[in-house]
């Protein structure tokens, strides 16, 4: 596998490649459809500076409140080998847990091909060897719309009993059992793009991919202390969800092969432009997960989307995709096509009874 | 969201200003509210940082947690907020109303007045909620002995907070959702979350339309976040510095972080307060006195028993959870018709639904009798010209949104006309009393929704809970581990 397509290196103006991290996975299994957002990180592109750039700067800004807490859970429960993560394990949820051996896949300075290599050598080695084993910091691929994309989760994987399992450790709270369910979700859709990249590199070393549990762990605070609590998750749905979405996505190879050949997103005059080039599809749950969500909502204003007021507006519009049109239709236009009839009629309908009901009917 | 909804967030996209979704206002608002708003500290689930409180508008109370790690200094912040907010509700209640005694010969009594919490935000509804999870079961003797206060502030919050899942309930009011009930903006929900965007659309300030108040609402530079999260840009440029000059023991330390904290707090404030005027400006909807009262018999219960109570068990027990899921049901019926029946916009729903329809009578049979069976029976017959498409079937039930107790049904319908007859609501004589019965030219609407179809709860005593729900709970007795769990 090679490490970078020379195509793909063109297009990030020759700077370093991004892994794929926790945002661009949220990013993927949110709007899986958006060309702009897959081929800015199929290339591994910097979309936060990209957005700084465009003047739309991104408000993923961290409170270091919040990264010393996240921090401080986590060397906790990874301590001495991660007694507390396995000590959870035996006790919270009572399964029998050997001695374990670990290995720390995190980066030392080399490329992304090489932690990979070296992730599935301790991947290989624990597979055969089977009994518990440890791998933090695994270097995982995944093959998304036709380009091997790195990722780089921030999980363990615990072998038990010859299962794989994923361990997120999360520093949300868990009370009295429960949790916010936002938080919860986006850890399992997370999850789930690791179950499946695990899955793959275990049928690529030979070995039955069902081996990769999909009961992931979540580690979290209980309560209101700092003592973790583990949870397992059943995260079945998200990976169907996220196959069928994987096999649906327009190939880089096709969106690529409708750009110009000297695209670059590169930090320059040019860039509106080349980034405007890419067709984007904007949902207001871009604004909690991708970087250039302000960029591509003002472009959605300025052409009067639909969809920038919600998937569920859009849908109840029957696909009316302008504000205008609908707009239009409301107020009785001619010539409607066919397929709008019955959504005309609707909104006909839903001006009439608005306007009688607050006295303004004509 | 509906097609009206839909239409109404297009126009407003169009007029560059939010649109009107209601004719009324659908919720009660206190003479005397207290206005909230918390903040805590990023990352962790319970820690408060900050809240600004107070009945005034000029007079906002500030309580902050210099150093928010420090266990001892969040007690002293708890117990602050404790006796701010138990003030309130002695002061809130008003006198006992006596309202003679009930069918088992109890005397029974309601409260003129109740307290209600106005938060910006659902947010800030959800951290009262946690930070009354994380202080009711405190004890006030003891290893772990905490101020009385804490522990009836989280018994108190709780109430609260529970009291807020029940649909139509005024006691604690989340200002974005107040106000998304009443007016539909140009901008997705997501951004509606945000109270200064969905003010900014609601009534931008001079010189500025819909959208631009809502860019400069969007950045946190100019305008703070409403909580109960920070902005993480103050976090580490502004307030950390200062708990870290606290933590060293500088003078005037305290001050500063509390300085900062208002700084991010006193913007917000204002928005409240003028959110709370938006709302007032609307005329109040027929039957909002009418769950005032239900909640003010809530609070007399609660206030009345509060003394001999225990703090809130963790979870309901399976008798205690069916009971409640049957009140929230029952209220939510009841609030959507009442809502439907108070606002010609509402019930606008219902007809595009097909569930009622508007038009004018244009024949009237006030003083029809039926005279099939023994006796003769008063049934009005109406004929009404509608343009609504009518999805009700010939028998339907339904009755006149203008006066809901008119009962009738639908006898026939085609080509643009509906035959109802009246059977109920029309007096006890053989004539109808005035003003039940519409004339021929009036306007009409008449509707199948209805509110009260859900029966009284038929659920077990706890201590005969089926097996096959657990068999009867052991009584429920919050214990010393519970009081002295770690708040860190």
């Amino acid at each position: 596998m090679t490490d970078d397509a020379p195509d793909l290196r063109r297009l990030r103006g020759d700077a370093p490649a991004r892994n794929h991290d926790a945002r661009t996975i949220a990013a993927l299994t949110a709007n899986p459809g958006c060309s702009r957002r897959g081929l800015l990180d199929a290339a591994g592109v910097d979309k936060q500076a990209v957005a700084d750039h465009l003047g739309f700067a991104p408000r993923f800004g961290q409170s270091q409140f919040a990264i010393t807490r996240g921090n401080s859970f986590e060397a906790q429960v990874k301590a001495d080998g991660c007694a507390a993560l396995l000590a959870l394990l035996r006790g919270d949820l009572g399964l029998d847990v050997p001695a374990v051996t670990s290995a720390d896949l995190a980066p030392r300075g080399e490329g992304r091909a090489a932690r990979h290599a070296e992730t599935r050598r301790a991947l290989g080695r624990a597979l055969s060897v089977g009994g518990g084993a440890l791998l933090d910091h695994p270097m995982l691929v995944l093959d998304i719309a036709g380009r091997p994309a790195y990722l780089e989760p921030d999980v363990l994987a615990l072998q038990l009993a010859g299962r794989l399992h994923v361990v997120e450790i999360k520093s949300f709270a868990v009370v009295d059992g429960q949790a916010e369910p936002e938080q919860v979700a986006a850890a399992a859709r997370q999850a789930a793009v690791y179950v499946l990249a695990l899955r793959r590199l275990v049928a690529e070393l030979g070995h039955d991919p069902q081996r990769v549990a999909h009961d992931v762990f979540l580690v979290c605070p209980q309560n209101f202390s700092n003592r973790p609590v583990a949870t397992p998750l059943d995260v079945r749905p998200q990976l169907a969800v996220l196959e069928r979405q994987l096999t649906r996505l327009t190939r880089v190879d096709a969106i690529l092969g409708e750009l110009p050949d000297e695209l670059s997103f590169a930090l320059d005059d040019a860039l509106p432009e080349s980034v405007r080039a890419v067709e984007a599809r904007y949902a207001p749950e871009c604004l909690s997960s991708c970087e250039m969500a302000f960029f591509c909502r003002e472009e959605a204003r300025a052409c009067g989307a639909t969809g920038s007021l919600g998937r569920a507006l859009r849908d109840d519009l029957g696909g009316v995709e302008s504000v205008e049109a609908a707009l239009a239709l409301a107020a009785g236009a001619a010539d409607v096509p066919p397929e709008l009839a019955e959504t005309a009629e609707r909104l006909r309908l839903a001006a009439r009874l608005r306007g009688e009901a607050l006295g303004t009917a004509g | 969201m509906s097609a009206l909804t839909a239409l109404a967030r297009l126009e407003a996209v169009a007029a560059r200003r939010a649109r009107p979704l209601a004719t009324v206002r659908h919720c009660h608002l206190s003479a005397t509210p207290l206005v909230v708003i918390p903040l805590r500290l990023a990352g962790e689930a319970g820690a408060p940082l900050a809240v600004m409180l107070g009945g005034a508008r000029d007079e906002p109370v500030l309580l902050a947690v210099p150093q928010p790690r420090n266990r001892d200094l969040r007690f002293a912040f708890a117990a602050e907020l404790g006796k701010v907010l138990l003030e309130y509700v002695e002061a809130s209640r008003g006198v006992a109303e006596d309202l003679g005694p009930s069918k088992d010969g109890e005397d029974r009594v309601r409260y003129t007045g109740a307290p209600q919490l106005v938060l910006p935000n659902t947010g800030g509804v959800a951290f009262l909620r946690l930070l009354g999870r994380s202080t009711r079961f405190r004890r006030t003797e003891g290893e772990h002995a905490v101020e009385p206060a804490v522990p009836a502030l989280g018994r108190w919050l709780t109430w609260f907070a529970e009291r807020r899942d029940r649909p139509g309930s005024s006691l604690t009011l989340a200002l974005t959702e107040a106000l998304r009930l009443h007016w539909a903006t140009g901008q997705s929900s997501v951004e509606d979350a945000n109270l200064a965007a969905l003010l900014g659309w609601i009534d931008p300030p001079d010189g500025l339309d819909g959208p631009a108040a809502a860019t400069i609402a969007e950045d946190p530079a100019r305008t703070p976040p409403a909580g109960p999260a920070t902005d993480p840009k103050f976090d580490n440029d502004v307030l950390a510095p200062a708990i870290a000059a606290f933590d060293e023991g500088a003078d005037g330390a305290g001050e500063r972080v509390r300085e900062a904290l208002r700084t991010q707090l006193a913007p917000t404030w204002e928005l409240c307060w003028r959110a709370l005027d938006l709302l007032a400006a609307l005329p109040e909807g027929a039957s909002v006195a009418g769950r005032w009262e239900r909640d003010r018999d809530a609070f007399t219960h609660f206030h009345q028993t509060f003394a001999e109570g225990v703090p809130q068990a963790r979870r309901d027990s399976a008798v205690g959870a069916a009971r409640r899921l049957h009140r929230l049901e029952r209220a939510q019926e009841s609030y959507e018709a009442q809502r439907a029946f108070d606002d010609p916009l509402v019930m606008a729903e219902y007809r595009l639904e097909g569930l009622a329809f508007g038009g004018t009578v244009t024949e009237a049979d006030p003083e029809r009798l039926d005279e099939s069976g023994k006796r003769p029976k008063l049934r009005p017959r109406l004929r009404v010209a509608t343009e609504d498409p009518l999805r009700l079937e010939p028998g339907a039930t339904v009755c006149d949104a203008a006066r809901p107790k008119v009962k009738g049904k639908i006898v026939e319908y085609g080509a643009g006309e509906v035959l109802v007859e009246l059977t109920g609501g029309l007096g006890k004589k053989l004539t109808p009393e005035p003003g039940t019965v519409p004339e021929a030219g009036a306007r009409v609407v008449f509707t199948s929704v209805t509110e009260g179809s859900f029966g009284p709860a038929r659920f077990p005593e706890h201590e005969e809970t089926p097996w096959t729900h657990g068999g009867p709970p052991a009584e429920y007795v919050p214990d010393a581990r519970d009081a002295g769990e770690a708040w860190s």
